[in-house]
This record gives structure tokens, sequence and C-alpha cells, in this order.
């Protein structure tokens, strides 16, 4: 193994690492408010709204997000003429957007189902306490049903948070230099795929370490504080370091 | 969208198209069973009472579940023709350049990623057996082998099989990654397709119905598995 290599190419894949997190940061966002609207269609009573909600998280669940990304990316040359027309085809020209575009409607899908299970998950007597002391339904969901979804969902959300650090790497097949497109740039110019390797994995590796804390930490902040239920969440600890 | 390029025969593409779904199928099923194997060798070691063994299980889970399967098909594809080079100059003097057989590094790096996921999956499936059934085991004089077949293989197939549902649906969507070394699946052939003929939206959009038709019916086939691997247990 050749240890200079760490050196010469640890600072050019760092370089990627601000596009990685810019990416992921972007999607997530626009992709949760995206799931909250989605979650709330596929929950309504209006049969159209929420078979447009299954359809749509049937079919982004159901394909592989390489093909979504290049049936925006390069699917949307075919309409060139149409989008310059309706002035659509500056954004659709762009690499950034498209993978943005895509990996938004990707996570958009996968987070609706967690938002979904988490907003069943909140026992009905809470929301009849709710109406019981007079909450409109706006307040009713803001104070009672999200929080309690949130927490519900945050260790699922953390797996899909994970999950769309390891899928903005497919950026890179669409021209975008993030942290896998540099490594692959670097490997077939110099033939040492091992040693990139080792650094580019340890950049992710460290990252979702990084994630998986926070999400600990959000956890334990959205957690009841009764000495009880401190008492329990300890004992589930213990229960999964001994299951490990 | 111009039909006629989608039919049967030297004008159309869809006999290419269907040939790839082929190719996808193959290394699918190729990395599934592979990822089992994998999978159920980390379940043991997992389950093991050495912590070597048990440390080793568990960072390569935590690595392989960490990285992006690109980076992991980049440096299999690059680094295992570089091995392969190796092992030609070395043992039998060949000098010339040799490529990795696709399909196996597609195998190969979908397979690895599959069988840190089931791992997990087979682990549970494992720890869900009620100790009872082990010890009546021992109690009736069964062999460890025998323990083995009887009881846990049964018992941890039908428990592990929605798991093992989910991986083959991670496994199915993550072949298309390996369009990006050259393996002519769906991807790549919707690839070549687009660039003879101008027409990209429609040749990927005839890659996504076929993957769609591909989890919609392999789904289906989970369902109907569970089913029947569940129907002599009793329910409430």
């Amino acid at each position: 193994m050749d240890f200079t290599a760490f050196a010469r190419y640890g600072p050019e894949l760092a370089s990627g690492l601000p596009l990685t997190l810019l990416l992921v940061g972007q999607s997530l966002a626009l992709g949760f408010v995206l799931a909250m609207l989605i979650a709330l269609m596929r929950l309504s009573t209006n049969p159209l709204l929420s078979s447009f909600a299954y359809g749509f998280v049937y079919v982004f669940r159901s394909t592989p997000l390489l093909v979504q990304i290049f049936l925006i990316y390069y699917g949307s040359g075919q309409f060139r003429p149409f989008l310059q027309d309706i002035g659509l085809w500056v954004f659709f020209r762009d690499a950034w957007f498209c993978a943005v575009l895509a990996l938004t409607l990707n996570t958009g899908a996968y987070t609706s189902e967690i938002i979904r299970g988490g907003i069943q998950s909140v026992p009905f007597g809470q929301l009849e306490a709710g109406r019981a002391v007079g909450m409109a339904p706006l307040q009713l969901f803001y104070r009672i049903t999200f929080p309690i979804a949130i927490r519900q969902a945050l260790p699922a959300y953390g797996n899909e948070i994970i999950l769309m650090v390891k899928a903005s790497s497919l950026a890179s097949t669409i021209t975008i230099l993030e942290i896998t497109g540099i490594a692959k740039k670097i490997i077939a110019a110099t033939f040492q795929p091992v040693e990139i390797f080792i650094i580019a994995g340890a950049f992710y590796l460290s990252l979702n370490f990084v994630i998986t804390q926070g999400i600990r930490y959000a956890e334990y902040r959205l957690s009841p504080k009764s000495p009880e239920a401190r008492a329990r969440a300890e004992e589930r600890r213990q229960r999964a370091v001994l299951a490990r | 969208m111009n039909i006629s390029l989608l039919t049967w025969g030297p004008d159309g593409w869809l006999d290419q198209m269907a040939m790839g779904a082929l190719m996808t199928i193959a290394v699918a099923l190729a990395a599934y069973a592979l990822g089992i194997v994998i999978g159920s060798g980390l379940a043991a070691m997992k389950l093991s009472r050495s912590l070597i063994l048990k440390g080793i299980a568990e960072v390569y889970t935590t690595v392989i579940r960490g990285i992006p399967e690109l980076l992991v098909i980049y440096l299999v594809f690059f680094g295992g023709g570089a091995a392969l080079r190796a092992i030609a100059s070395g043992m039998f003097g060949y000098e010339g350049y040799i490529d990795p057989p696709l399909f196996v590094t597609g195998m190969v790096c979908i397979g690895v990623s599959a069988g840190a996921y089931s791992a997990e999956v087979i682990r549970g499936a494992v720890q869900a057996i009620p100790k009872g059934q082990i010890e009546a085991a021992i109690a009736v004089g069964m062999s460890k082998a025998q323990r083995f077949w009887r009881i846990l293989v049964p018992q941890v197939a039908r428990f592990a099989l929605p798991g093992l549902g989910n991986v083959w649906q991670f496994t199915l969507k993550d072949t298309s990654l390996i369009s990006v070394i050259g393996l002519v699946e769906i991807m790549r052939q919707a690839a070549i397709a687009a660039g003879s003929t101008r027409e990209p939206f429609t040749f990927y959009l005839v890659a996504a119905i076929l993957y769609l038709g591909l989890t919609s019916f392999s789904n289906r086939g989970f369902n109907w598995a569970e089913t029947w691997a569940n129907k002599g247990v009793r329910r409430a």
C-alpha cells in the first residue's frame, strides 16, 4: 500500500465533501416538505389525493434512483424545444438541479411512509384529549400529532438520512464531482483503487457516524424526561447494547 | 416519442431491452444468493461467543452499510483488474491487459452489500426462535446437525422471509449501478438505445417500467411465499 497517496489525494477528495453535504442537505430539506405533503395526502379521506400519494410512493420506491436521475437529466433532453419554449430548460440542462430534483422526489417518497407511520402511531386518546380541551384542528396537528409523530419516526428517519448520504454518490454519474465523483476520477487516472477507496470511504463513514450521533442526541432531547421514562430509556439502551 | 422504436425485431429495441432485463434478473439472483451466503456467515459470527468473530462481522456490516455501493463497485472493478493482472503476470507470465469479468464483478459488489443487510435479518430470525425448542431437541437426542437442519433452518427461513424480501428489492434496484462499469443490463441497454435513437426519455421510461414490473412481480412472489410458509402456523 502506498501511504503517500493519503497525503497526496486526501485534500482533493476532501474538496468534494462540501458538495456531498450540500446535495444531501438541499434534498433532505426539500424532500421533508414534500414528504409531509405526501403523507397528509395519503392519510386524507379524499380517495383521489390518497391514491395519487400511493401511486407516487409506489413508483419511486419500486424503481432504482439511477433510473430516476437519468430520466430527469438525460430524458428531459428529448423535450428540449418544448422546455425552451416554456422557459424551463435552464433548470433541466443543469446537472445540479436534476440531481437535487431526483434525490428530493426519491427521499420524499421514502420519508412520507416514515412520517405516515409516525402519524398513525399517535394514540387516539391524545387527540381526543386535545379535542376535549377545545383545540382547533391546526393546533391539534402542530401541538399533539406532529411532535409525537416526529419522535416516533426519528430512528427510521436517521436511517433515511444515511441512505441519502450514500445515494448522493449517484450524482457523480451526471458529472457532479462530489466525493465519489472525485474518487472515480483519481482512481481512473492513478490506478490506486485501494488507497482512494480507503480515504473516500473514511469520509463517508465519519459523516455517517456524526449523523448517527446527532440523531441519537435528538432522540434524547425529544424523549420524555420524567424519572420513570428515563429509567425505561436506560433499560432499553442496556438491552440494545447487550443485543449487539 | 417514436413508438415504432419499441417493437420486437431488427428495427425495434424491445428485444434488446428484454435481453437486458434477463441480464438484470441473472445478476440480481446471483448477487442475492451470494448475499444470503455471506449474510448467514456474518449472522453466525455475530451470534458466536468469540469476540474477534463478532468484531469482524460488526466492522463488515458497519463499513458496507455506510459506504456508497458505487464506491465499492469502483474498488472491485479497478482493484480486481489490477489483482488479476498481478496474478496473471506473476503465475503465468502473461503480460497483456485483462479486464475483470463484468458479471462476476457485479455479482460480488452487489452481493457484498446484500450480505451486510441480510446478516441483520438472519440474526434477528435466529434470535426469534424460542430457546425451549433447542432444549427440547437436545432432550430427544438430536445431533447438532439435526438440530440445525430440522429446528433452526425451517423456522429461520420463515421468520427471515419478510426481511429477505426487502433485501431482494434493494438488490434488484442496486443492479442498475453495475451499468456504470459496462455490464449490459437494463440501464446500460437503455443508455445504448437512447444514444443511438436520441430518445433518452423513451428508453429510460421503458427501463423504469421494466424495474417496476420486476419489483411488483417479485413482491407478489414473496407475499405468496410468506403465505405458503405460514400456512401451518396457529394464529389467534
